[in-house]
């Protein structure tokens, strides 16, 4: 018995769709795998029922929505594949680490098997109010950037530069949970929605009027889809640029690179992520901190802005494989990086921190690029 | 003092538009008990002839005074009513018309509820009635001439033909040149004759003309007036001396449209890539022949369509209607410069559809110019090339496809002073951003404003041959009233009452066509009854109650509404 597909293709207004291919032809993942959303939408529209555990590739999507920016029509594709997978996870037909990473949030609030008690150990030995006492600003950590050691560094540099801009702010602690930006994509609706009623809770009972992320994924579904409009959702290149624009914020000399001996000017070349460019047009602002950081010239790759090669992190993408384990889009993506002469690539994401660093180490580029967050690049020259 | 009013009711059937769902017998039945009704009478098709001569006879045997006519929209029939009524010997102001139509039977059910309806939308009418006014048909002169705004294709054509007619015409250019966006064209399609030889003996045409003006580097910058007798104040950007004022009849806009920038679609890389270019810049290029890139012969070369058309991504819903065509034409004469070069059109839909347009798609294949079916999705840079990613979507897969030249098929979009011409004029615009016409059909140059008409691509996206066809169009429109020489105006206009008014210029502020102003001396209002439309809006505006709308007077209307509410 296959699914129905009308009920969806009127759903999700798929009869809009012309069949242009510019999702399908913009598809970061298409190019590597079976994956075409412009032909599942076609079998949408035209066959009566779909097989959907036929489809393995739709595990290769990484919701990094070009499609739905490409589409002249205002179709979402990529709101079918999230579709999609909803039947794949109400069946219990997921990939079995897509499953276990689910079931840890849905347990701990965090997709890593972490403890839920264990959330706020970043910050030890650092000072930081909880958000509860009341504050200005909330800022939410998000769960890789409070659990992976190598993404602890984030955090750890947006406090000491928000205590140096005088910001009143605080965090939810051990109190905070998964946002469920992935959570939704790998079709799981429901968490998604006890995820958004408790955290929205949380976060209205905060009262303050402002929230900042770590990751542009916690940032786009707070954005987006949590309806907190009274409260102005910002991710933190947003507003590490305006406390430099306003001066409350101030570099005072170079960063000042662990084992770089040479001279001149650090070349950095800017990563766009998915979830903060493409989906939010947030482009300037990061590109601001980079070139206000004395001694860093900027230089762009080829594919930047709303062109930014996927590193292939997000929509679950973390805790699958995806069809093709041969090409990463990452591997690419850093070598377009070398191309440039950079010798950081700079990035606004925890995923995109852990991918673009893996690809460096299996490329071998590790004497040539390293990967660095933004923030880590302030840090080190405040 | 005018003596009781006589007045008689008639309820139309319309077939069985009305009648099926309103009880028309028994409505004229009631109309009868009414105060003042001498005769109420129910009739098959009251606006036939039959129809209408009952409603004469009646006026002459049983004395009408006032008639009142339940059928369909005013906006259908009172022009018919009235003329019965005038024919019938009274005052063709003294029909008053129920809508038991469209505003009862078409959109209700319920017969005994419509029927209870209709009775007392009639005996609302006939309070009204019995309170009627005479008024007067009134016209007035025309001033003998046109203005026409926009020297491209479609204002020349126009100019030409009210010229040829014999009126005087100005044809306001922004530009130091005539020619529009046709005089940067190279060859126009299907002809492939070339775009020069087309215009020069236009524009010498329309700069010898004895009865053309042409009036470059200017713009228009105010509007006074109305059909028949408009000012226009025209702008300068070149002289110095005083703006010139122009007084026209009819006034047509011809103001074109402006290119879709490609740089609002940054995933193409125009504006990055010196080897991405418009179709536009194109034509320049096929016009000097210098096809080259880099100093290369490009071998590869690739069209896009649909770039900033049918894009909700970029507000534009809309076919630019020429791209498909005009495509095509660029691929045939790049294969006949570059025989050698390989030539892909990248489409979603080949839209061909005017006059031998499908053959000469025909001719561009056989040309062996190659259609692939799929939108580009971005361009990149790969080395001195460009590579067009995208799906081929009849492969139905991802594809890269490397050029050395890429043609962005640009689209059409309103010109970006619609705005301040469509505050001006008091146009509206349609959803696509273009300059609305009267009706999408019947009434395709008209306006909403009286002898302001539309020609080419101000109106919407079209090619040479459908421009051409709607200048003429709105010029034979524009002389109508330059023939006839007088206008009818407004009967109904607003009074205003000298001892209530205030003077306060709210009416002033409201009025949306100018007509009432303070009189200088005395500080009151007064209502230029020529420029009145009758729209209310300054009674209603009228703290002191000074104004009052003839037909529409407070006793009136609250007659109608006490008779609604009994």
């Amino acid at each position: 018995m296959g699914l129905k597909t009308d009920p969806i293709a009127e759903q999700l207004e798929l009869f809009g769709c012309i069949q242009c291919g510019k999702c399908t032809g913009g598809c970061p993942v298409a190019r590597k795998t079976e994956l075409n959303i412009r032909g599942l939408i076609y079998d949408m529209l035209v066959e009566p029922e779909m097989d959907v555990k036929a489809h393995p590739e739709l595990w290769d999507c990484t919701a990094c929505f070009t499609c739905v920016e490409r589409c002249p029509k205002d179709v979402r594709p990529a709101e079918l594949i999230i579709k999609l997978r909803g039947q794949l996870v109400e069946s219990g037909r997921v990939p079995e680490t897509i499953g276990t990473a689910l079931n840890s949030i849905f347990r701990q609030g965090n997709p890593s098997g972490m403890a839920r008690e264990d959330r706020a150990d970043w910050a030890n030995g650092m000072a930081v109010k909880a958000a509860q006492e009341g504050c200005e600003t909330l800022y939410f950590v998000g769960c890789i950037p409070s659990y992976d050691p190598r993404v602890q560094v984030v955090p750890r540099a947006l406090v000491r530069a928000f205590t140096a801009a005088g910001l009143d702010f605080g965090t939810l602690g051990t109190e905070e949970s998964c946002c469920g930006n992935e959570v939704r994509r790998m079709g799981e609706e429901g968490l998604f929605e006890m995820l958004v009623e408790d955290g929205s809770e949380l976060i209205r009972s905060v009262g303050a009027n402002r929230l900042v992320t770590t990751s542009p994924h916690c940032f786009n579904t707070f954005k987006n889809e949590y309806g907190l409009d009274d409260i102005e959702v910002l991710h933190y290149t947003q507003l590490i640029a305006e406390l430099l624009e306003q001066g409350r914020l101030d570099f005072s000399h170079p960063p000042n690179l662990p084992g770089r001996e040479a001279e001149g000017k650090i070349i950095v070349t800017y990563h766009d992520p998915c979830f903060l460019g493409k989906q939010n047009h947030i482009f300037d602002e990061p590109r601001a901190i980079l070139k206000a950081i004395p001694g860093v010239k900027l230089v762009e790759m080829d594919r930047n802005r709303e062109r930014s090669l996927c590193c292939e992190g997000g929509g679950g993408r973390m805790w699958v494989e995806g069809t093709n384990v041969e090409e990463r889009l990452a591997s690419q993506r850093v070598r377009e990086a070398v191309e440039t002469g950079a010798e950081v690539l700079a990035v606004a994401c925890p995923f995109c921190l852990l991918t673009l660093e893996d690809a460096v180490k299996v490329q071998k580029l590790d004497d040539r690029l390293r990967v660095m967050d933004i923030m880590e690049l302030v840090d080190l020259a405040l | 003092m005018e003596p009781q009013p006589r007045i008689g009711v008639y309820i139309c059937h319309c077939g069985t538009n009305i009648a099926a769902t309103v009880d028309v017998e028994q409505v004229a039945k009631f109309a009868a008990t009414l105060p003042h009704v001498v005769v109420a009478r129910d009739y098959m098709y009251m606006c036939s002839d039959p129809g209408q001569t009952l409603i004469k006879q009646d006026i002459k045997e049983q004395q009408l005074t006032r008639v009142v006519v339940a059928a369909c929209s005013p906006s259908m029939h009172e022009p018919t009513f009235r003329g019965a009524t005038r024919e019938g010997g009274i005052n063709p102001y003294f029909v008053q018309i129920v809508n038991i139509r469209e505003q009862c039977s078409w959109v209700h059910t319920d017969r005994e509820k419509a029927t209870q309806k209709a009775k007392s939308l009639v005996a609302s009418a006939v309070a009204k009635a019995a309170l009627l006014e005479p008024l007067e048909d009134r016209e007035v002169g025309v001033t003998s001439g046109a203005v026409v705004i926009g020297g491209g294709v479609a204002g020349m054509i126009a100019a030409l033909d009210v010229a040829d007619a014999g009126f005087p015409v100005y044809l306001v250019e922004k530009s130091d040149h005539l020619g529009g966006h046709v005089a940067d064209l190279n060859r126009v399609f299907p002809t492939l004759e070339s775009a020069t030889e087309l215009m020069q003996p236009l524009i010498e045409r329309v700069q010898t003309h004895p009865h053309v003006t042409v009036l470059l580097n200017s713009q228009v910058t105010g509007l006074e007036g109305y059909v028949g007798n408009f000012e226009l104040q025209v702008t300068n950007s070149k002289s110095e001396g005083p703006n010139p004022k122009l007084s026209a009849g009819a006034i047509i806009i011809a103001t074109g449209y402006d290119i879709f920038d490609p740089r609002r679609k940054p995933e193409l890389g125009y504006g990055q890539y010196p080897n991405v270019i418009t179709s536009l810049e194109m034509e320049q290029r096929l016009a000097t022949g210098a096809l080259t890139v880099d100093g290369h012969s490009p071998q590869n070369v690739a069209f896009i369509q649909c770039v900033g058309s049918r894009d909700a991504s970029v507000g534009n819903l809309y076919c630019s209607r020429v791209c498909c065509m005009y495509t095509a034409k660029q691929a045939q004469l790049v294969r006949e410069i570059l025989p050698e070069a390989r030539v892909t059109v990248f489409f979603i839909d080949v839209r061909v559809f005017g006059k031998r347009g499908e053959e000469f798609y025909d001719e561009t294949r056989a040309k062996r110019v190659r259609y692939r079916r799929g939108s580009v999705s971005e361009i990149n840079q790969r080395g001195e090339r460009v590579v067009l990613v995208g799906e081929d979507t009849l492969l139905g897969r991802p594809i890269e496809f490397e050029a050395d030249l890429v043609v962005l098929a640009v689209g059409m979009e309103p010109r970006a002073d619609t705005a301040t011409l469509s505050t001006l004029f008091k146009l509206p615009r349609s959803t696509d951003g273009f300059f609305m016409e009267s009706h999408p059909k019947l009434r395709p140059v008209d306006t909403v404003v009286d002898g302001v008409f539309l020609a080419g691509c101000c109106q919407g996206p079209k090619d040479i041959p459908d421009t051409v066809a709607q200048a003429k169009a709105a010029a034979s429109s524009a002389l109508i009233p330059l023939i006839l020489g007088t206008v009818p105006v407004e009967s109904a206009t607003a009074v205003v009452d000298a001892d209530l008014c205030a003077g306060c210029g709210m009416c002033v502020d409201v009025c949306p066509f100018g007509a009432p102003a303070l009189d200088p001396l005395w500080g009151i209002s007064r209502v230029n009854a020529v420029l009145c439309k009758g729209c209310g809006a300054c009674a209603a505006a009228c703290p002191s109650k000074a104004i009052q709308m003839q037909r529409f007077t407070p006793q009136q209307i609250l007659a109608q509404v006490d008779a609604l509410v009994e």
